[in-house]
């Protein structure tokens, strides 16, 4: 019948399409050349200029193609030298003199001098610099102490600041303190952030939307040349789907694996890299209203949390008990003594007791996910059920990251009696200054949305804050740490660890305890 | 005809404006804002306010929507603040990595559905018939970004017949080869569904065709079966066909969205999802204007088509 030849006749052409196809398929798929290192990461930078981005994903990049006046010591959160060699503080803290290395050129073949680390700085800073418009810059406020900037010489730079700031180092040391070339943003302008030029150990090399960014080796460097020709960046958001691509190796590197795929890379064909990091996951709970007004309800959340369930069974492992306020990752200014409250349900309910809040109702803010909040539903979940075990009756309210942001940075007053947050820091100064103080309430423009308020703790900031001395400084913090832990105004949950899987021909890789992806020194064969 | 397109295009016009209205009302409703999205931790009122200020967000919504509004329609989608470019360049860009993808698949998705279609109600319940419907069944049923990943585990991680993801590979490449080494996951499983949708529909539009005094005269004449079924019957089914060609495109183009995140494919869909969780105002707006003149477009195009094979529906 012609009908079924039809049929067969349709057969044959679907079979030698199907063996054309093949035919493309053919070479199974191609690993990574050697000396180009594949990294996947979780989006598509939002620009190359470090100046304007906020991401710990577009750090990443950046690292790698800046410099800073100032850098962490590899596996340390502590300042050495970078594009200055040297400097000096006045004896008030107030006035800060670098002097720079000489010799470095921008990729662009520019020459990196003071008046460069002056213009870098003007536009960041001065309304009314002709390119303060190709920001904004977001975070430009890492630098608000900065009364002045002036080249003194060719190779030494002068900043006087309106107050003593001790953090102002490690803030140099934050990619928003990298130093850009002024010759490429006035070239490029608006486009710098797509056009890029500093002097780091790889120079800018394509962009393609969505795909990938490359970096190239820069073969002039002055601390060595890099380890591999060139680093591609790719951006791969579905956390499954960069899973898939480490496993069939189309990346040579994945940051941020999630908990439950660990257990995928745990052969001979992969290395999982931990780095603990300045990172705190934590419950503000609300301390101007309701149960938590009262300390002793405030220390019995923290005895009846089941910390080591959320880091161990939720969290797979990916982190560690929170103690205090400061992250362990800060070692100077950490205190060794600090015991994280342990799980105590049974001293929970007693504390309970005594303050006559048995069967409290909470309601809890949980968000769905966002920076640094690893993963907040389920954790979210366990907390309720852990807090229900001791006669709470806690309602959970979920929100979207910015929503929820909108709804906790003006204060939990009126709305609710706890919730989540989590801090990436680069200065132990940062978090508590921002959080903990009774000059940051929210009404005051900071972050302590749950009224926290203790003029003991407020001084011994304000008293960090401006001592330059930094053993005295860490002796603050300790101080510190001791009587928030006390007093409780969240409960410290956890300190997140990051990680990384590299594939076997990846040597030399380590996190950094800064979260930031430092390639120069990894090689790839 | 001329004059049947040209009141089809005035009447795209209301619709335009008001997916304008609407995309920019949702955006101011929704909470959050661009400077706190950008600004994450370190969004202080004061951080905010100067942020915004310098996005030109200050303004009151009227200015902001006719300031908006009076761009468009000189063609400047303005810039995307998370992008840090020209919105209209990433949505050229996104869109057509997204028309590879969609079409392709709309391509097999038709294809492979009318011809399945056919066969179908050729052989009205026999094997053919019968095994068709199930596999069409089981193909509507399963969601297609579960076949993706499935399609991922088993051909990209196991066999590695296909890459992972992307639209090219990352190193060399770029030529066709390599585009449709990428593209032939993505187009399959976004075809899936609708394949089993257009082949159902052209399956029932060839029953009732079949049926008609017409096929019974040809086949009376000596015509030969192919030609009945492949020549007269088709083309008479094709009326009714075409409208669930292009609804069917439309759910394409909406499905790319899932199968764009799951294969990591730069297009449009995963821009938008991206762009509104950054709170990437003029993004959303621009791509979701861009997208809505495109289906516009679209169905003018399918309802000229239909006109064009059926006179009296211009009436």
């Amino acid at each position: 019948m012609a009908f079924s030849s039809l049929t067969r006749r349709g057969f044959g052409v679907l079979t030698a399409a199907l063996l054309a196809s093949s035919a493309l398929v053919a070479p199974a798929h191609a690993q990574t050349p050697p000396g180009v290192l594949v990294v996947g990461q979780i989006a598509e930078p939002q620009a190359l200029d470090p100046h304007a981005v906020t991401a710990v994903n577009d750090f990443r990049i950046l690292m790698n193609m800046y410099d800073g006046l100032v850098r962490y010591a590899s596996g340390t959160l502590e300042v050495e030298p970078a594009l200055a060699e040297a400097w000096e503080i006045s004896e008030d803290g107030t006035v800060y003199t670098f002097s720079l290395r000489g010799g470095v050129s921008f990729h662009d073949g520019s020459a990196f001098d003071a008046e460069a680390v002056v213009w870098n700085f003007e536009r960041m800073l001065n309304e009314d610099h002709p390119y303060h418009n190709t920001g904004p810059f977001p975070l430009s406020f890492f630098f608000s102490a900065i009364d002045a900037v002036e080249a003194v010489d060719d190779l030494t730079v002068r900043f006087t600041l309106n107050e003593p700031y001790a953090p102002f180092l490690s803030n140099l040391a934050y990619p928003t303190g990298l130093i850009v070339s002024p010759a490429a943003v006035m070239e490029h302008g608006d486009d710098f952030g797509r056009n890029p030029s500093g002097t780091g150990p790889f120079r800018f090399a394509e962009w393609r939307s969505n795909e990938r960014v490359v970096v190239t080796r820069n073969d002039d460097y002055w601390d060595g040349v890099a380890g591999t020709e060139a680093v591609i960046f790719r951006p791969i958001t579905d956390a499954n789907t960069r899973v898939a691509e480490m496993l069939a190796g189309g990346i040579d590197v994945m940051v941020e694996v999630p908990p439950v795929a660990i257990s995928q890379f745990q052969s001979d064909a992969h290395t999982v890299h931990e780095q603990a990091g300045p990172h705190v996951w934590f419950l503000i709970l609300n301390a101007k209203e309701g149960p938590f007004a009262d300390k002793r309800v405030r220390q019995a959340a923290n005895y009846a949390i089941n910390k080591g369930a959320l880091v161990n069974d939720v969290l797979e492992g990916t982190a560690t008990i929170a103690a205090g306020p400061t992250p362990p990752a800060f070692a100077w200014a950490y205190n060794d003594a600090l015991e994280p409250y342990p799980y105590n349900p049974d001293r929970a309910r007693e504390l309970l007791a005594e303050a006559g809040a048995e069967g409290a109702s909470l309601t809890f803010y949980v968000t769905e996910g966002g920076s640094g909040m690893l993963d907040p539903i389920p954790m979210g979940t366990a907390i309720q059920a852990d807090l229900a075990a001791v006669g709470f009756d806690v309602t959970i309210e979920t929100y979207e990251w910015n929503t929820f942001l909108g709804e906790v940075n003006p204060g939990l007053e009126g709305k609710a009696d706890m919730a989540q947050m989590a801090w990436m820091t680069n200065d132990p100064d940062t978090l508590p200054f921002l959080a903990l103080r009774t000059d940051a309430w929210p009404d005051a423009g900071g972050f302590n949305s749950g009224y926290y308020s203790n003029p003991e703790v407020d001084a011994l900031l304000e008293a960090a804050r401006v001592e330059t001395d930094q053993a005295e400084r860490a002796r603050l913090y300790r101080e510190m740490q001791v009587i928030v832990q006390d007093d409780a105004p969240w409960v410290f949950v956890a300190n997140w660890k990051q990680n990384a899987v590299t594939s076997d021909a990846v040597d030399n890789f380590q996190l950094e305890p800064s979260f930031f992806l430092l390639l120069k020194d990894v090689v790839k064969n | 005809m001329g004059g049947y397109i040209l009141k089809r295009l005035v009447s795209a016009i209301p619709v335009l404006l008001g997916i304008t209205v609407i995309v920019f009302v949702i955006m101011a409703m929704i909470p959050g804002d661009p400077a706190t999205a950008i600004l994450g931790s370190y969004a202080t009122p004061e951080n905010v306010e100067r942020l915004n200020r310098h996005l030109g967000l200050d303004e009151s919504l009227w200015r902001q929507y006719f300031i908006w509004l009076g761009n468009l329609l000189q063609g400047d989608f303005g810039r995307s603040f998370a992008l840090n470019r020209p919105v209209l360049d990433e949505i050229l860009d996104r869109f057509s990595a997204t028309l590879v993808l969609a079409g392709t698949a709309f391509v097999l998705c038709a294809l492979l559905g009318i011809v399945a279609g056919v066969i179908s109600a050729a052989r009205q319940y026999g094997l053919a018939d019968k095994t068709i419907t199930f596999v069409v069944i089981l193909g509507i049923s399963v969601p297609s970004f579960f076949l993706g990943m499935m399609m991922i585990l088993f051909f990209a991680v196991q066999l590695r017949w296909f890459p992972v993801s992307g639209m090219y590979s990352i190193w060399g490449g770029g030529d066709l080869p390599d585009l449709i080494r990428h593209l032939t996951m993505p187009a399959l499983a976004l075809s899936v569904v609708a394949t089993g949708v257009v082949a159902r529909l052209s399956r029932g539009a060839m029953l009732e065709v079949l049926r008609q005094d017409f096929i019974r005269t040809a086949r009376a004449k000596g015509v030969s079966e192919r030609r009945v079924i492949w020549g007269h019957a088709l083309r008479a089914a094709m009326v009714s066909i075409i409208p669930v060609l292009g609804i069917q495109a439309g759910f394409v183009l909406s499905g790319a969205v899932y199968i764009e995140m799951v294969f990591q494919w730069p297009g449009v869909g995963r821009m938008l999802v991206d762009a509104i969780l950054k709170r990437d105002i003029l993004l959303v707006q621009g791509g979701v204007v861009f997208i809505a003149a495109c289906y516009v477009g679209f169905n003018i195009i399918v309802d000229v088509a239909q006109a064009w094979l059926d006179p009296r529906i211009k009436t």
